[in-house]
């Protein structure tokens, strides 16, 4: 009977009147102490807080990410995206030669729900010109110790290639394995059976194997930070040229939990925009809705960004693993159901 | 039957699932930053009783099962099926010995409970949280021992086991929590 007892968090409150919020008080006291810790971090280090619109008028082209359109009938657009990071219009401020700065902003993804997602949620991001996602990598790692100190003991950080890591967990290799070769792997380490996946989605693969069999174990008491993602999941970051060429993108996970994701920034504007009509016809090819290309940042990109990386980490999840709370609502003022 | 997508999946939800009803028990969203997002399920079979756990590739969607739990009043058994009754319309069905389960050691004649039925056909009932049974045999009971905390076993109308106190005696109604079969206490007659 232990199920019945465990209140399920797809289900909804039990009703309109359950006005209190998800997260205790001592929940909503740790933010407000992590958020003053971050400004007194960025503050020391002399970068720079900023604000920036959370109504966009473009959205993201990314066919994984899902934007929240909100209809205005007084504007000639009719309608804008509520922006699911705050990426562009902050490489807008850098190109525009702001030097380093950091902003913590709402994010919002539409359909993300369950244990670690919220459809709202808070994102720590920062931008730092002259830096390499190495660099950035130690950056972020001060940053989370600062914020953790008397809080949690952390043993040595780990730095590993997303190479090394598949090599090490599952012996196989991500940049050179067949997506056949992907799925038999998962089979043979007891990944449950995946409904709907093409046997060609490589990438997809590549995902199931990190989430299913490598992610739990990374960062146990320490943190992790996994680098040089495939050169097909780049997303914004550069792709470094070597046999294989790679991503200099690299996440950051403590405790079997995903808390950032940094790139060594794409500077190139022509590069951006084949990327970005890619994932368009990637769009159309999965029936999703069109969006536009953000012809602003292209226009920011050709005008010139300086040298930079960049990295946004999720608030809520950092303070779940801090207070080894396994939900996300319990960090939250009032979580989605109840917003 | 209506599909159902994997952002509609939450627990309680009924599907089929290898052509068995299936009862979703846990849902979970697992998505990479930069990636692809997969539901992950672990869905209870109505039938067997099994868990298993299967992933979806957002998006992707399952037929939903034809499966309603019903209060019904409990009648007999006949010594293959149990027959239970819809209390408004007088209509029975007839469970097997599968569909019962471990549950008939709870079943009293007249007493109601949850028939579980998928395609009109009961696959699974649940007893009260609590029934009231009949003492048909047990130790003699030990006078003025109701504050020591002794027990003894106790058998019930029905053919159940339970502990008592060892101031319960035969003919004693008690009342039992059937979901872990321990005795809550005496019914004042």
């Amino acid at each position: 009977m232990a199920e019945a007892t465990k209140p399920p968090f797809s289900q909804p409150p039990a009703s309109n009147e359950d006005w209190r919020p998800s997260a205790s008080p001592e929940a909503l006291r740790l933010r407000a102490e992590l958020l003053s810790r971050l400004r007194g971090y960025f503050a020391e280090q002399g970068v720079l807080e900023v604000e920036t619109p959370l109504l966009a008028s473009a959205g993201v082209t990314d066919p994984h990410i899902p934007s929240f359109t909100v209809v205005d009938t007084d504007s000639s657009q009719r309608h804008r995206y509520l922006n699911t990071s705050p990426e562009f219009a902050m490489k807008r401020l850098l190109a525009a030669g702001i030097g380093p700065i950091y902003q913590i902003c709402k994010a919002f993804r539409r359909g993300e729900i369950g244990r670690h997602h919220n459809p709202e949620f808070t994102l720590l991001e920062w931008y730092r010109p002259g830096f390499d996602h190495h660099r950035l990598m130690r950056d972020v790692d001060s940053l989370v110790k600062v914020l953790m100190a008397g809080k949690v003991e952390l043993g040595e950080s780990q730095f590993i290639t997303y190479h090394e890591c598949f090599q090490q967990s599952l012996g196989i290799d991500p940049h050179t394995a067949t997506a056949k070769n992907l799925r038999v792997c998962a089979q043979e380490n007891a990944v449950p059976e995946v409904c709907g996946l093409a046997d060609d989605e490589r990438d997809a693969w590549l995902d199931i194997l990190m989430s299913h069999c490598i992610q739990p174990h990374l960062g146990q008491g320490h943190l992790c930070f996994v680098y040089h993602y495939p050169e097909s999941q780049a997303a914004l970051a550069r792709i470094q040229p070597g046999n294989p060429p790679v991503a200099e993108r690299f996440e950051l996970f403590h405790e079997g939990v995903e808390l950032a994701n940094g790139f060594h920034e794409l500077q190139h504007a022509d590069e951006q925009r084949q990327r970005f009509e890619a994932e368009l016809v990637q769009r159309r090819a999965e029936g999703q809705e069109p969006m536009i290309i953000d012809e602003r940042l292209l226009s920011a990109l050709h005008s010139g960004l300086p040298d930079c990386a960049g990295v946004a980490l999720g608030m809520d999840r950092l303070q779940m693993v801090l207070t080894k709370e396994n939900r996300i609502k319990d960090v939250l003022a009032f979580d989605y159901l109840r917003s | 039957m209506a599909n159902f997508a994997t952002n509609e999946f939450k627990n309680g939800l009924k599907v089929m699932v290898d052509n068995d009803p299936c009862s979703m028990i846990d849902v979970d969203m697992v998505k990479p930053g930069k990636g692809q997002a997969f539901t992950r399920v672990k869905l209870r079979n109505l039938i067997s009783g099994r868990v298993v756990e299967r992933t979806y590739k957002s998006g992707e969607s399952l037929p939903g099962a034809d499966v309603m739990d019903t209060d019904m009043q409990y009648l007999y058994n006949d010594g293959e099926f149990w027959y239970f009754m819809h209390p408004e319309t007088f209509e029975q069905v007839g469970a097997d010995a599968a569909a019962i389960g471990d549950q008939n050691k709870w079943l009293k004649e007249q007493d109601m409970c949850e028939v579980t039925t998928w395609n009109d056909r009961p696959i699974a009932i649940a007893t009260p949280n609590f029934v009231e049974l009949r003492i048909t045999e047990t130790d003699p009971g030990l006078k003025g021992d109701t504050a020591q905390g002794g027990i003894k076993p106790a058998t019930l109308e029905t053919g159940a086991v339970v502990r008592v106190p060892l101031f319960i005696e035969v003919d004693e109604m008690i009342k039992v929590d059937t979901r872990n079969g321990e005795y809550v206490g005496r019914v004042k007659s």
